[in-house]
């Protein structure tokens, strides 16, 4: 099972909703530009989820519906810009104690209203360490998360139980206000809010939090209806008493589950599910045919990346590491295993993130295999055996991987290539520990769109290339700290350039999100941070 | 009676042994499930820790798989690592993989009965070639390949069964994937009884029960069939099993929520207690089955009553 994690939120135009949200009771019909007529439901294909706990998943299974049930403090345009949505705002003199307002008159689908209390709670139940939630590590930059996950003492396995249940760094200072400490100045901040691990949740939550796992309550503009049917459906519905800025446009929506992505497909063309956001790469050539302007390709965030073992002596040489990068045809691959549907790149940071520029990486990235040789033979070559490391997650990876076995021996005569593919169970652990004596595949899937979501996360301390460059980390923060996150961009761009020019990891391509849907719904508006599925309407 | 209670008192050491096996061998597959369950995302070492406790993942085999028994003696299966009951998870997808394996069971039973009869009756004429066949074309091709082609020809582009998913209920839903999955063991029962039937038509009393001058028709259905569906029944017995556990690829194309996707995925996510809970029933479920079919040769044939 691949778990994919990826935050996502959706564009929003406060202003005049603000104002009626205001002074919205819960009777009431949501203002909108909806019709007169009463609005039907869809479904939507789904995988199972692992959790509805917005603390507790990072699926982007589970995202799916969490976006449809809760509104983020802030969310992220198309443009990838962060913009407010249960937050009136979030400022920072110093990008280290942050204070976020809260939007009045904002309900949860029980009638109790949203207050910096409500997100307090979801948060301090999130990081409190013998919770064991999902999304407990995004909230380390919090101070006092040490004091929620005490280590374990030394010869011992068990962490004693922690003093504290709630971080010092979150203060309430009023029902519409919520102070946020960090450890370190963080510019990118507001944007991290977009994830769903930050939603909020009510009192019910934290009195009977197994009940809230399959049946949740949000703030958001739908609600669920009735219990999550285990691997089967998850149903909800229109919440009349949404004061928010997205009312639905539909009555229902629901989420059929499916654990075949070609049953879905095969669902979608028989009428039998409205909407299917993950379209299998294969047959996204024959989809477009029939489904016409009703399929959408949408750029998402994720990457793959080839990294290199640099604490390995054979792979010391940032010239040797390049010279692979140039001796490889990134088009060539995409066509031939992704039916041309991904992006060749030549950049760490996936197209959409701000900061972006096309081409960052210029000749390493550029196929080219006679400078390729060139270069190769004067770094001095692999030498014995190159193994390329990839999981069994997934038959495409085994696929791509001989592709660039091949390309590897045509250009640059490495006769001796062998695949070392690990059980996905193990995969990460190898990585981690450093047990890969070769190349191996690296995915990142975005969280929020900043060059720091990407750069720290992949090349800072302690990963798994075993790469060190203190000048890059002093960069990174720098940048974390940096005034706004305008000023903060040029500085991850230095960082970027100077793991580009030592290659610890090398950039293949940017993944592509392929949907489809019915002629029985319209204003279908997929981004790569939401599905806005409240947009959409049923004729 | 007495046979009926000696079986079952056989089942008790199979029951033990098995169970043990399964939890073994789950707890054998490398690396660490915890961390297989966070993706690509780091996981602090103390958040793991709570969670291999919560599991007793970091107790030894033997005492990992004591503290299951115990908890299953007391009625209670375990949870899976999302926190659903096992029994829960368990009660919702018997229910489709039973209508599923019924639907294959019948279909393969009634059909595959027909068409070796049918065989063996017009031996080397042109239903007998057509059979033969058919059932070499089936047993060859992969299920998946039946599967997806009977989606998308019969499903999909004709619309005479729904596509996937269970909202018809049973039998609609369950035709079309109950039909895929039992067609490859409908081709083996097709075979045995013509085999079978073939053989006991040349036999003596056959010939003697001709010769007294019975009618054809009673023949075949009173003497050579009745014989002749002894292995038949065997096979079916057995098959009944396979057809609850093996039906991974036939729930995936089709959607079925049932057993076979939860072994799958429970195995992928080495879930030990999952596994080790749908292979406790599945051998209790094969050890009726076989207890059914021993019961009912002593229908068929009378000889093997006595002995």
């Amino acid at each position: 099972m691949t778990v994919l994690t990826r935050a996502r939120g959706a564009a929003v135009f406060l202003s005049a909703v603000l104002a009626l949200g205001a002074c919205g009771s819960s009777g009431e019909e949501p203002a909108g530009e909806q019709s007169g007529t009463a609005a039907k439901g869809f479904s939507v294909a789904l995988t199972e989820p692992d959790h509805l706990t917005p603390g507790n998943t990072s699926s982007s299974y589970s995202i799916n519906v969490l976006q449809a049930l809760f509104d983020t403090l802030v969310v992220i345009d198309p443009s990838g810009q962060p913009q407010m949505r249960a937050a009136e705002s979030v400022a920072s003199e110093d990008q280290k104690v942050w204070t976020i307002k809260i939007k009045s008159g904002q309900k949860f689908h029980n009638g109790e209203a949203v207050t910096a209390e409500s997100f307090a709670d979801a948060w301090n139940a999130a990081a409190y360490g013998p919770n064991a939630w999902a999304n407990n590590y995004y909230f380390a930059n919090v101070e006092g998360y040490d004091k929620l996950n005490p280590e374990a003492p030394e010869g011992s396995e068990e962490a004693p139980k922690p003093e504290t249940d709630k971080l010092s760094g979150l203060k309430v200072v009023d029902p519409a206000t919520l102070e946020v400490t960090l450890t370190a100045p963080f510019s990118q901040f507001p944007i991290t809010l977009a994830y769903t691990g930050f939603a909020p949740m009510p009192k019910a939550a934290l009195s009977d939090p197994k009940a809230y796992d399959v049946k949740p309550i949000g703030n958001g503009p739908f609600m669920i209806d009735g219990d999550w049917k285990r691997n089967q459906l998850i149903k909800v519905k229109r919440f009349d008493g949404y004061a928010g800025p997205r009312p639905a446009k539909s009555a229902s929506i629901d989420f059929k589950i499916y654990a075949s992505r070609d049953t879905a497909y095969t669902d979608l063309r028989a009428g039998n599910v409205d909407l299917l956001q993950t379209i299998p790469p294969a047959s996204a050539s024959e989809a477009k045919t029939l489904l016409g302007d009703r399929f959408l390709a949408t750029p998402s965030g994720t990457m793959d990346y080839l990294g290199f073992p640099v604490f390995d002596k054979r792979f010391e040489n940032a010239d040797l590491r390049k010279s692979i990068s140039m001796a490889i045809d990134r088009q060539a691959i995409v066509n031939a295993v992704f039916s041309g549907t991904f992006k060749p790149m030549s950049s760490l940071v996936a197209p959409l993130v701000p900061g972006y520029r096309e081409g960052a990486c210029g000749e390493a990235c550029t196929y080219d295999p006679a400078k390729a040789k060139e270069l190769y033979t004067k770094s001095g070559g692999v030498t014995g055996t190159l193994n390329l490391y990839f999981s069994n997650a997934d038959p495409s990876y085994e696929q791509w991987m001989t592709a660039v076995a091949n390309q590897l021996k045509q250009n640059l005569g490495i006769a001796d290539i062998k695949f070392r593919k690990i059980p996905a169970a193990d995969y990460l652990s190898t990585l981690r520990e450093h047990k890969q004596d070769g190349p191996y595949r690296n995915n990142w899937v975005m969280d929020y769109p900043s060059p720091q979501n990407y750069l720290e996360s992949m090349w800072g301390e302690g990963n798994r290339m075993g790469w060190e460059s203190k000048e890059f980390n002093e960069l990174i923060v720098q940048a974390n700290s940096a005034d706004s996150m305008e000023a903060s961009i040029p500085l991850y761009q230095k960082a970027e350039d100077l793991a580009l020019a030592e290659m610890p990891m090398m950039p293949l391509w940017n993944w592509q999100d392929q949907a489809g849907y019915s002629d029985k719904i319209t204003g279908v508006k997929i981004d790569a941070y939401s599905p806005n599925l409240d947009t959409i309407t049923v004729k | 009676m007495r046979y009926a209670a000696q079986r079952l008192a056989q089942a008790v050491p199979v029951f033990v042994a098995t169970t043990f096996l399964i939890y073994a061998m789950v707890f054998a597959l490398p690396g660490d499930p915890m961390l297989a369950l966070a993706g690509d995302k780091p996981v602090p070492p103390e958040i793991l820790n709570t969670l291999r406790e919560r599991y007793n993942l970091n107790d030894p085999l033997i005492v990992q798989y004591g503290l299951y028994m115990l908890g299953l003696f007391q009625g209670d299966l375990g949870e899976t690592f999302t926190g659903q009951q096992v029994s829960e998870l368990l009660g919702g997808r018997w229910e489709v993989t039973a209508q599923l394996a019924l639907t294959a069971w019948i279909f393969e039973l009634v059909v595959g009965i027909l068409l070796g009869v049918i065989a063996a009756l017009r031996r080397g004429g042109f239903a007998d070639t057509a059979v033969l066949a058919g059932t070499t074309f089936i047993i060859a091709v992969p299920v998946f390949v039946v599967g997806y082609t009977a989606q998308i020809v019969l499903g999909l582009n004709l619309g005479l069964f729904p596509t996937a998913g269970t909202e018809d209920g049973w039998p609609l839903s369950y035709l079309l994937p109950g039909m895929v999955l039992g067609s490859f063991s409908l081709a083996y029962v097709a075979r045995l009884t013509r085999t079978s039937l073939v053989e006991n038509l040349r036999s003596d009393y056959v010939r003697t029960a001709s010769a007294k001058g019975m009618r054809r028709r009673r023949v075949i259905g009173r003497h050579a069939l009745r014989n002749s569906l002894i292995p038949v029944v065997t096979f079916l017995g057995v098959d009944f099993g396979n057809l609850m556990a093996g039906a991974v690829v036939t729930e995936g194309i089709f959607n079925l929520p049932g057993i076979g996707q939860q072994v799958f995925q429970s195995i992928q996510l080495q879930e030990g207690p999952v596994v080790v809970g749908i292979v406790t029933v599945l051998v209790m479920i094969f050890i009726g089955v076989n207890l059914i079919v021993d019961l009912l040769y002593g229908v068929l044939d009378p000889r093997i009553r006595r002995g």
